[in-house]
């Protein structure tokens, strides 16, 4: 059913569809919606989970693990300085193998404390073993929490998702959404079955020691997992849209006027819903401009990126992060996935904006396209406002 | 793919780690021992096992010689001596 619905709220509708059993988190801006509708929700009865009030992000973490070990569908939500706070327990999670499910509404990191969207959170933490999946919109963040689900719960991966959706723009913002059905969902996303599961009658330890003998193993599982996941979730998004009828072209990009595209900006989140209009104005002039979507961040599609890529003249990569004293993270990736490789582009150029809430405009996407223009960028830093900076104090 | 990921109780038995003991060790002399049980109660690793007077004694494939028994014993019966000098 079509509803007039804020970000936060719908991801609260969806998640109640999913059945989770347990609900843990601590409020945080931009997340705070989120987890007070569902704790709504439990207290009028319409959701019959457990939502365990804790007093931190690390104990929200550490009781949705728990909740996951003992074989139920768990559910938390946080942002920026709460995802750092759970942040050892985020990488607990993904090596004790539970499928959790996490909306990250992304917001920068202190200091300076701010509030508002870029994507330092969750990017910060790529390399915990958690799917990483981008929203661009809010019908895109609903749907993207059902398809976390069916992914993380899958036998051969049973590994945490994390859905991002920009903090604000997205959990705040308010769209027409295609809410699906209850029966749709039970269809889509049959009753959880965990593996193995915490049981005083037949007693196991989870995520005990492992010496140098059995460590990398632990380790290298994972990453071979992750690895297959670039090919489960085509076929899990090929299911969502037989069942939703909305598809996202196998779920690890969208390529938006690529294929004869003279330039390409690449991006993640909803910035790229900016970016396709630039795109739209700039093709009514007969400018062959295009943009790549990355949904899927971890695990990282680099060879769909390479196909999508590789005969794109110039290339301009749009962070909404830093590296500080690197190159930005998105670009490093990009840039990998081309060295060494005869078809490439001449120009990865790699740019910084929207940090801290500093609207992406589409003034500042057509500035990014004019830099395009120029030698191959480092980290340009686009909107940057020099009045602000001094030599010295 | 799965790595190690889950163990059944008592497992952690199969890690001998007596071997991480350096230098020092208990010696139960066994000659004074009223069976008091203060040395297997303060053991860390769980380790000292007895029943009667001057039966107590340590495993020490789990004995990790950090001498708290030696320093609990109320008779002075538990000596720690260098590795070398163990009978």
């Amino acid at each position: 059913m079509r509803e007039f619905l804020e970000g936060s709220r719908a991801v609260g509708d969806i998640v109640k569809l999913c059945k989770p059993g347990v609900i843990s988190a601590y409020p945080i801006t931009p997340q705070t919606h989120i987890v007070e509708e569902l704790a709504q929700m439990v207290a009028d009865g319409s959701l019959k989970a457990e939502f365990i009030n804790v007093e931190s992000e690390h104990s929200a973490a550490s009781a949705v693990l728990g909740g996951s070990a003992a074989g139920v569908r768990v559910y938390t939500a946080t942002s920026s300085q709460g995802l750092f706070l759970m942040a050892e327990v985020v990488f607990n999670i993904a090596g004790m193998r539970l499928p959790v499910v996490m909306t990250c509404a992304n917001r920068a990191i202190s200091a300076p404390i701010n509030i508002w969207n870029d994507q330092q959170d969750s990017i910060s933490l790529r390399d915990a073993g958690w799917l990483q999946l981008y929203a661009e919109n809010i019908q895109e963040a609903v749907d993207l929490h059902l398809i976390a689900y069916k992914i993380a719960e899958n036998k051969s991966v049973m590994l945490p998702v994390m859905v991002c959706m920009d903090g604000f723009i997205l959990t705040h913002g308010i769209e027409t959404v295609d809410m699906p059905a209850q029966e749709q969902v039970d269809k889509f996303l049959p009753p959880y079955q965990p593996l193995y599961k915490l049981d005083p009658k037949d007693p196991l330890t989870m995520g005990p020691l492992a010496d140098p003998d059995s460590y990398t193993e632990a380790r290298y599982a994972i990453e071979e997992t992750l690895k297959d996941t670039l090919g489960l979730i085509p076929k899990v998004n090929a299911e969502f849209a037989a069942i939703f009828g909305r598809d996202y072209g196998g779920g690890l990009i969208e390529e938006y006027k690529t294929k004869d595209a003279d330039k390409v900006v690449v991006a993640l989140g909803s910035v790229c819903g900016t970016v396709k209009e630039v795109v739209d104005e700039f093709r009514e002039k007969g400018k062959k401009i295009g943009l790549l979507k990355i949904i899927s961040y971890r695990p990282f599609p680099g060879q769909a990126i390479y196909e999508a890529l590789k005969n794109v003249p110039k290339v301009a990569v749009l962070n909404r992060a830093v590296s500080l004293g690197s190159y930005a993270p998105l670009t490093s990736e990009i840039k990998a996935v081309f060295f060494g490789k005869t078809k490439r582009p001449k120009i990865i150029s790699s740019f910084i904006a929207g940090l801290g809430g500093r609207d992406i405009t589409k003034e500042s996407v057509k500035e990014i396209l004019r830099l395009l223009n120029g030698k191959e960028r480092v980290a340009e830093f686009i909107d940057l406002k020099p009045e602000l900076l001094r030599e010295s104090y | 793919m799965f790595g190690p990921l889950i163990v059944k109780p008592k497992t952690s038995k199969n890690n001998k780690t007596g071997a991480w003991r350096v230098e020092i060790r208990p010696k139960f002399l066994q000659k004074n021992c009223i069976a008091c049980k203060m040395c297997l109660m303060i053991c860390p690793e769980n380790c000292i096992s007895g029943t009667e007077k001057n039966t107590y004694n340590s495993d020490f494939n789990f004995c990790k010689g950090c001498g708290l028994c030696a320093f609990i014993c109320p008779k002075k019966d538990i000596e720690m001596v260098k590795e070398e000098q163990r009978e």
